[in-house]
């Protein structure tokens, strides 16, 4: 027996950007499905770091980034638990001169961008951060940017969607999705068809294969976060530390673990699996203990791994379907989306209701990756993640 | 010697020491790695320091088995390699991580047998985090190993031939034993009268122990129910009701377990299918009749794979050993094979009717109150628990996980594991088996961060 259900909105993908997208959209009184092909929450959304990080993202993120930031103070307004976020501020070392230069550089570039940040020599860190050891030369603090748990706030954006009236199907693939009059059919499941006006792919590592469907080809490849858990410790690290050019980043959780990451981990034979690697979680703690003298002693107790859609410009796709009117594209955000995801939610919202956005997401286009004319573009895509901030390939964490 | 990596044995217990015998004696050189100071796991643990105590006094009727037991690996020496004391904490393709002495060892296998045995299985009950209150497992490594009881005046709490074994060790080592209560019925034990057929030995054993408890005047009450333990700063007393009627015993130390669960972490990181079993209300690795896993090269043995005992890890051992040796194409004794297999499943309609005699008290996760603490290594009680079901809407136990923690402390799930499972369980009116099981990660067991890498690299461990 077959089930029926006829939405507004229909949405692949139940990780944050989806969820907070049905969120919003409920919120204008639309229908709205929300489809997973496991569990809302269990991949990239939840299995990330958990920086709320403005600081470090390229330029064109900002907007959406400071969007964003004004979602977060508010999460128990908004799903019922605040997500352990924690205004802790993210403090980006250098461990030499090059390096605080190329801070130097970012704080002139984001200037009028509100982050507010503020560079710290090697004494104001020894003062101001004094449990961070090792060799560092400086710092950039970003006071407004914090850290949160990614298990709870993903997995809460799903459940309050719910509550507000979302069908949230879960363990529902979507086996096909077709344009279909002047909407889309979608078959998801053992037996559910969906009728739906708009289509959101916010299918994360797997959205490739719905871009591809509608004839728009996007190169998303795989990364796996490799994360390190401490047993709980006394307080140690008052903020979340990230490391210019990239090798590792760190925070400490209210309730005393101490979560470090900076290395890749593999995929299973099942690559929608990966298991950090033995020797890679080794260096990762060993250079944890070398720079926080706190943790010398520490024991790790857990490693988490999981699955994010990456591309190679850094910078996810987010906007209209180019080849399909009503299909709009939210995916690809290479490790960094978890401070951005409400506000993309928000954004996705907009395009629905009123066919744009009042935050600037042109950067993100689909567009880019289309094989155009060598007349009127160049070959480096959008430009994007080359403005001002180098970036070591390694970090690509939020 | 070959070009193969050395096969690998995780575990020294009696199901790791078989296996070992048997691939020494088809010329093979297995490299033993076990997490304690000496062979025999947790049945024939050896003490720390020698004191005048005899194998008799430390291991009862199994005083010879144990002695074999050692004296067998001991006789291996020099044709095995053997790391005591070294953890292994990761396993994948053919690699594993093992932490030696404050240093990393990656190390290549081909061929793995897991022998990793079993550890208590508890449920949380008011004041079980007290100091004062251990498992069953724990109370009788005090005794063995350490040659001390775990109270001067102890109570023994539970279900499972365990319960009535530590009981009567430290009745016999002089402690004051002040009563055994067991959480299932009386006429639950009736089974027992079953396998006097199957193993006749163990059951007359069994009566020997239950009868000397008795007549050294300790109390044995069954169909304990609501059990609360009391106390201050640690241990003062037990309450439980039987019946209608309550009752109330002082006392300063408990051993508690309700029967035994399987270590299965590594089996899992090795990528082995897992199915629920029954009988053992756990889901297991899949594992044909000689013990191969569903990855090949793969073998499982022992209490590990499935609970079964201390004779029956010996045999599933040796099976396993015979079982590598005939997918490596190397001579083995299938006349051997087959007698191993008779026994194993004679022992395993024995377990049918234990489990039976030692039923598991399936409606604790309904009755446990809210206030009790379920996980102690992150301080989560059972309303939490109850909380996050409920407002997360959670249906399988590796969200559980994700949305309340449980499980994501130093023990990884092995304690609070099974509790976790009942209460999800229990909220979402499913059964057990529904609510799936917490995948495994690497490292099984705390690591320390400051754990140097071995210069070596990755090799054939020789």
């Amino acid at each position: 027996m077959s089930r029926r259900l006829d939405v507004d909105v229909a949405i692949i993908g139940g990780g944050l950007v989806g969820s907070s997208a049905a969120l919003a959209l409920r919120g204008m009184g639309m229908s709205v499905a929300l489809l997973d092909k496991g569990f809302c929450g269990a991949q990239a959304s939840g299995v990330n770091y958990g920086g709320v990080r403005r600081q470090g993202r390229p330029l064109e993120q900002l907007p959406l980034s400071q969007r964003a930031h004004g979602i977060w103070p508010r999460l128990q307004a908004l799903i019922g638990i605040d997500g352990e976020f924690l205004r802790s501020g993210h403090l980006k070392l250098a461990r030499d001169e090059a390096d605080m230069a190329a801070l130097e550089a970012y704080a002139e570039a984001v200037a009028g961008q509100g982050l507010g940040l503020e560079l710290i020599g090697h004494n104001g860190l020894r003062e101001r951060f004094g449990w961070v050891g090792g060799d560092v030369f400086g710092a950039s603090f970003c006071a407004g940017d914090g850290h949160a748990n990614p298990r709870l706030v993903s997995t809460g954006f799903a459940s309050a969607a719910r509550r507000a009236g979302v069908h949230v199907l879960e363990n529902t693939p979507v086996k096909g999705v077709t344009r279909n009059g002047a909407g889309f059919a979608l078959e998801a499941g053992d037996d559910l068809s969906l009728s739906a006006r708009f289509v959101i792919n916010s299918a994360g590592a797997w959205a490739d294969s719905f871009a591809a469907a509608f004839g728009e080809s996007v190169p998303l490849a795989r990364i796996y976060p490799s994360m390190v858990v401490t047993e709980p410790l006394e307080a140690i690290m008052t903020a979340n530390i990230g490391m210019e050019g990239g090798g590792i980043y760190a925070r400490q959780v209210e309730r005393g673990n101490c979560v470090v990451g900076g290395e890749r981990a593999l995929p299973l034979d099942d690559p929608d699996f990966s298991r950090p690697r033995g020797e890679g979680a080794l260096a990762i703690m060993n250079r944890a203990a070398e720079l926080f003298p706190g943790l010398r002693h520490a024991h790790a107790i857990r490693f988490w791994s999981g699955t994010e859609g990456a591309i190679p410009d850094r910078n996810p796709v987010i906007g209209p379907s180019l080849t399909t009117p009503g299909l709009i594209h939210a995916f690809g955000f290479t490790g960094a989306g978890f401070q951005i995801a409400p506000g993309v939610g928000e954004v996705l919202a907009e395009l629905v209701r009123d066919g744009r956005s009042t935050t600037p997401i042109d950067a993100f286009t689909i567009g880019r990756f289309a094989p155009v004319p060598i007349s009127t573009r160049t070959d480096r895509g959008s430009g994007a993640g080359e403005a001002s901030e180098p970036q070591h390939p390694r970090e690509t964490r939020s | 010697m070959t070009a193969r990596a050395q096969p690998l044995i995780v575990g020294a217990g009696p199901a790791g020491v078989r296996a070992a015998e048997t691939l020494v004696k088809a010329g093979l050189r297995p490299l033993v790695v076990d997490e304690a100071p000496a062979c025999g796991g947790q049945i024939y643990r050896q003490r720390l320091v020698a004191d005048e105590r005899s194998s008799t006094a430390l291991y009862g009727s199994e005083a010879s088995k144990a002695e074999r037991l050692h004296s067998n690996f001991a006789a291996l020496a020099g044709r095995l390699d053997y790391w005591p004391q070294a953890l292994l904490w990761n396993l994948r393709d053919g690699r594993a991580d093992i932490a030696v002495a404050g240093t990393n060892r990656q190390i290549a296998y081909d061929g793995l047998i897991l022998a990793t045995g079993a550890t208590d299985r508890i449920l949380p009950i008011p004041g079980w985090t007290l100091p004062g209150v251990f498992t069953l497992g724990g109370a009788q490594i005090a005794l063995k190993a350490q040659g001390c009881a775990i109270g001067s005046r102890v109570v023994f709490l539970g279900s499972g031939p365990l319960l009535y074994l530590v009981a009567w060790q430290y009745l016999k080592a002089g402690v004051d034993v002040a009563a055994v209560l067991d959480t299932a019925p009386f006429n639950a034990k009736l089974n027992l009268l079953r396998g006097l057929a199957l193993e006749p030995a163990v059951i007359l054993r069994g009566m020997r122990m239950t009868a000397e408890l008795r007549l050294r005047g300790v109390a044995l009450h069954y169909g304990v129910e609501d059990v609360r333990v009391e106390g201050g700063r640690r241990v003062e007393a037990i309450m439980w009701r039987q019946g209608t009627r309550s009752r109330k015993l002082s006392c300063d130390g408990i051993g508690y377990g309700l029967a035994l669960r399987s270590e299965t972490q590594l089996a899992d990181l090795a990528g082995c299918h897992f199915r629920f079993d029954q009988r053992d209300r756990a889901w297991l690795p899949e594992r044909d009749a000689g013990g191969r896993g569903s990855v090949p090269g793969v073998y499982l043995a022992g209490d590990g794979a499935a609970i079964a005992g201390g004779d029956a890890a010996e045999l599933a051992g040796e099976r396993a050993g015979l079982a590598l040796l005939e997918d490596r194409g190397l001579p083995h004794d299938p006349e051997r094979a087959e007698v191993i297999g008779r026994a194993l499943s004679r022992i395993g309609r024995f377990r049918d009717i234990l489990e039976a005699a030692f039923p598991f008290p399936a409606h604790w996760a309904k009755d446990i109150a809210d206030e009790t603490p379920v996980c102690r290594c992150e301080e989560i009680s059972a309303g939490e628990v109850r909380g996050a079901v409920g407002h997360f809407e959670i249906s399988e136990l590796n969200r559980l996980k994700a949305v309340s923690r449980i499980g994501m402390g130093r023990c990884q799930g092995r304690i609070c594991g099974s509790a976790a499972a009942e209460i999800l369980a229990g909220e979402t009116g499913r059964g057990i088996d529904a609510v799936g099981r917490l995948r495994s990660q690497a490292p099984v067991k705390p690591i320390p961060l400051a754990l140097t890498m071995a210069e070596t690299g990755v090799k054939a461990a020789e």
